[in-house]
């Protein structure tokens, strides 16, 4: 029988590997500098757990979580920015005490929608306010009218499309095409300095596995399976007297919370934040490191990730010019040949092998595999 | 003046006759009357078998009674509810069942996940994030897989069951919601003659509580369970009232025979 307890046994074992590579091995065996590249893909890795339950559960592909990520990361910005902006480091500027971009754009004063930016338990929930509140509007208009699959998907990357536009079209309110940049301090505290990248590493891998509990307790409740109904038979579930839509704006926010935290903690550990982290490419490399990690799969796709950004960063200094090939490719090969991921190629050859080994039955937990069709 | 509680005494005995009440009910798809001024009503603890040729409309009048299509004019009244005004899930909430002609589960979910889903707590969002599953849960899915023949199936995936089997599990997915008026489209399509015999058992023995609505086209199958037959033909009832009836109706013999 499928344990409905919060978390089975294997799935422990699954997260205490996680949890003890990225909070113990990684940050002893590699330095400084690619630790700091670590947490900044693990802050990735929080859109593509947000894609394995709205994508792979509920069967609702984004081909916009960049524009969560984005609002998340703008958010954090927004108050280190004004933090870094007081009237003392920004005396020689014409109107001193407001970010300088918006001094080099002739604005005079702090637009209203920057106020609330002043206050950091404030900005702490407008992090995750504003994109889920963003992801209900979309999804409530969406959602109740049955748009979905492939309309959604195209819709979705519209929405990421205009949301660039906007930023780099406002340049005086958003900083432009630059993004904002120059983020110094958070209440005081120096966030350039190594230690601090240190312990923003670390919170940045304890928000991860936060996020990862929350998303096995999803799954494991009843909602979780009415996901998979959902995505299998939507009008059976429909007509068993659910109200579809209020399950797929649900999953769609899970997935814009989740995103969002991961935007700010990017913002937190690299410094700045800019348009090219919201439009259609990211959004859509964030569904390959999903697709690669397995979609199915909440763990997966921290390794998935992980992994491509590894293969990214590794070919693009050797080869830069073929990386993009590399990583269609990639997508490609996913698709056609392992439509599971990595967890699915994990299932089918080492759990097995395993179970012989430990001479246990292998947990059937992951029983919810599709064949094929990950574009649905 | 006077008139207003004649009607009401009139209305207030016709109540009750009925559970339900379908009057003047026209759906056009771009012009085309798919179902055509159609009336019948449904009395409580029946079973109405509609039958037809091919594009009569009978999909189309369980489609219209469950909400899955807008009726262009007419009413359906269900316990005196409007049905024709209401949300896909609050019919369902109301009482009102309905099986698809393809059996319609989750084959990625155990057959237990498949009854679970359908058990009528916990539909809200937070209500299925708070949901467990407890002994009277349990207890209500052991109960309806041994009314379907599955109870020693539970654990499995839905996937793996015999076309039967799956539409077996599918009614057993409204029994556990424990309708008023079910309705089953083509509920023995594709099932060996054992298997139909203990469904025609099964829905005999489920009447008890409510009234079912089936679509059929096998007429062996539809002379076990009917209590009473309408005949649909280009959107309109042809025919109605006891299968020997039916059958020697000289407008259904041509129908079915003339051409």
């Amino acid at each position: 029988m499928k344990s409905t307890a919060f978390l089975s046994r294997s799935e422990w074992i699954g997260v205490a590997i996680v949890a003890a590579l990225i909070l113990v091995v990684l940050p002893l065996s590699v330095d400084g500098f690619r630790l700091n590249l670590v947490g900044k893909y693990l802050t990735y890795a929080f859109v593509a757990l947000g894609l394995v339950m709205c994508w792979g559960y509920g069967g609702i592909l984004s081909l916009g979580q960049g524009i969560f990520f984005g609002l998340g990361g703008y958010c954090m910005a927004m108050f280190l920015k004004l933090e870094a902006s007081s009237v003392e480091n920004t005396k020689i500027q014409s109107t001193p005490g407001i970010p300088d971009f918006m001094d080099w754009n002739q604005i005079t004063a702090l637009p209203w929608f920057w106020e609330p930016f002043r206050s950091l338990p404030m900005t702490i929930i407008l992090v995750i306010a504003v994109p889920v509140f963003f992801a209900f509007i979309i999804g409530f208009a969406m959602f109740t009218r049955r748009v979905g699959g492939t309309y959604f998907a195209i819709i979705t990357q519209a929405i990421a499309a205009i949301l660039t536009i906007l930023i780099v079209g406002q340049q005086g309110y958003t900083g432009g095409i630059n993004g904002i940049t120059d983020l110094r301090t958070l209440n005081g505290w120096d966030i350039r300095t190594d230690d601090a990248k240190y312990i923003l590493y670390f919170v940045n891998a304890g928000l991860l596995l936060g996020c990862v509990l929350i998303a096995y307790f999803v799954k494991h409740s009843k909602l979780g399976r009415i996901l998979v109904a959902m995505r299998e038979k939507e009008d059976r579930v429909r007509f068993s007297g659910y109200s579809v839509a209020g399950f797929k704006i649900f999953v769609f926010c899970l997935a814009a919370g989740f995103s969002a935290i991961g935007g700010a903690m990017f913002a937190l550990q690299v410094g700045f934040m800019s348009p090219s982290f919201v439009g259609i490419v990211p959004s859509i490399e964030m569904v390959i490191y999903t697709a690669v990690g397995g979609r199915l799969s909440i763990l997966g796709a921290i390794y998935g990730t992980l992994l491509v950004n590894w293969a990214k960063t590794s070919f693009s200094e050797s080869f830069p010019e073929l990386w993009l090939l590399g990583l269609g490719g990639l997508f490609i090969a996913v698709v056609l040949a392992f439509p599971n991921g990595l967890a699915g190629l994990y299932q089918s050859y080492v759990e097995p092998r395993l179970g012989k080994l430990t001479g246990k039955k292998s947990d059937e937990t992951n029983g919810a595999l599709p064949q094929g069709s990950p574009a649905e | 003046m006077n008139a207003a509680p004649v009607n009401g005494v009139i209305s207030d005995q016709m109540a009750p006759d009925f559970l339900l009440a379908v009057e003047g009910l026209t759906v056009s798809f771009d012009g085309f009357k798919a179902v055509n001024d159609l009336s019948f009503y449904v009395d409580e603890h029946e079973i109405r078998v509609i039958v037809g040729p091919n594009g009569a409309g009978k999909t189309t009048v369980l489609d219209l009674i469950c909400g899955k299509t807008k009726a262009t004019s007419g009413s359906i009244k269900f316990r005196n509810q409007e049905l024709t005004r209401m949300s896909e899930s609050s019919i369902v909430k109301a009482g009102v069942g309905r099986k698809f002609q393809n059996p319609s589960i989750y084959d990625d979910l155990t057959v237990f996940e498949n009854l679970e889903i359908s058990y009528p707590k916990g539909r809200s969002v937070f209500g299925a994030l708070t949901f467990r599953r407890d002994a009277a849960v349990k207890e209500r899915v052991q109960e309806v897989a041994e009314m379907i023949f599955l109870e020693n199936k539970l654990f499995e995936r839905a996937e793996f069951l015999s076309h039967g089997q799956k539409q077996w599990l599918e009614i057993g997915m409204l029994l556990i919601q424990d309708p008023d008026l079910l309705m089953l489209d083509e509920p023995v399509a594709g099932m060996s003659v054992s298997e139909r015999v203990k469904t025609a058992e099964l829905l005999n023995k489920i009447i008890a509580n409510r009234s079912i609505i089936v679509i059929e086209h096998d007429m062996k199958f539809v002379e076990d369970i009917a209590h009473k037959v309408t005949v649909l033909h280009q959107g309109k009832v042809l025919s109605e009232g006891t299968m020997d009836r039916v059958k020697n109706d000289p407008k259904v013999v041509e129908v079915y025979l003339g051409h």
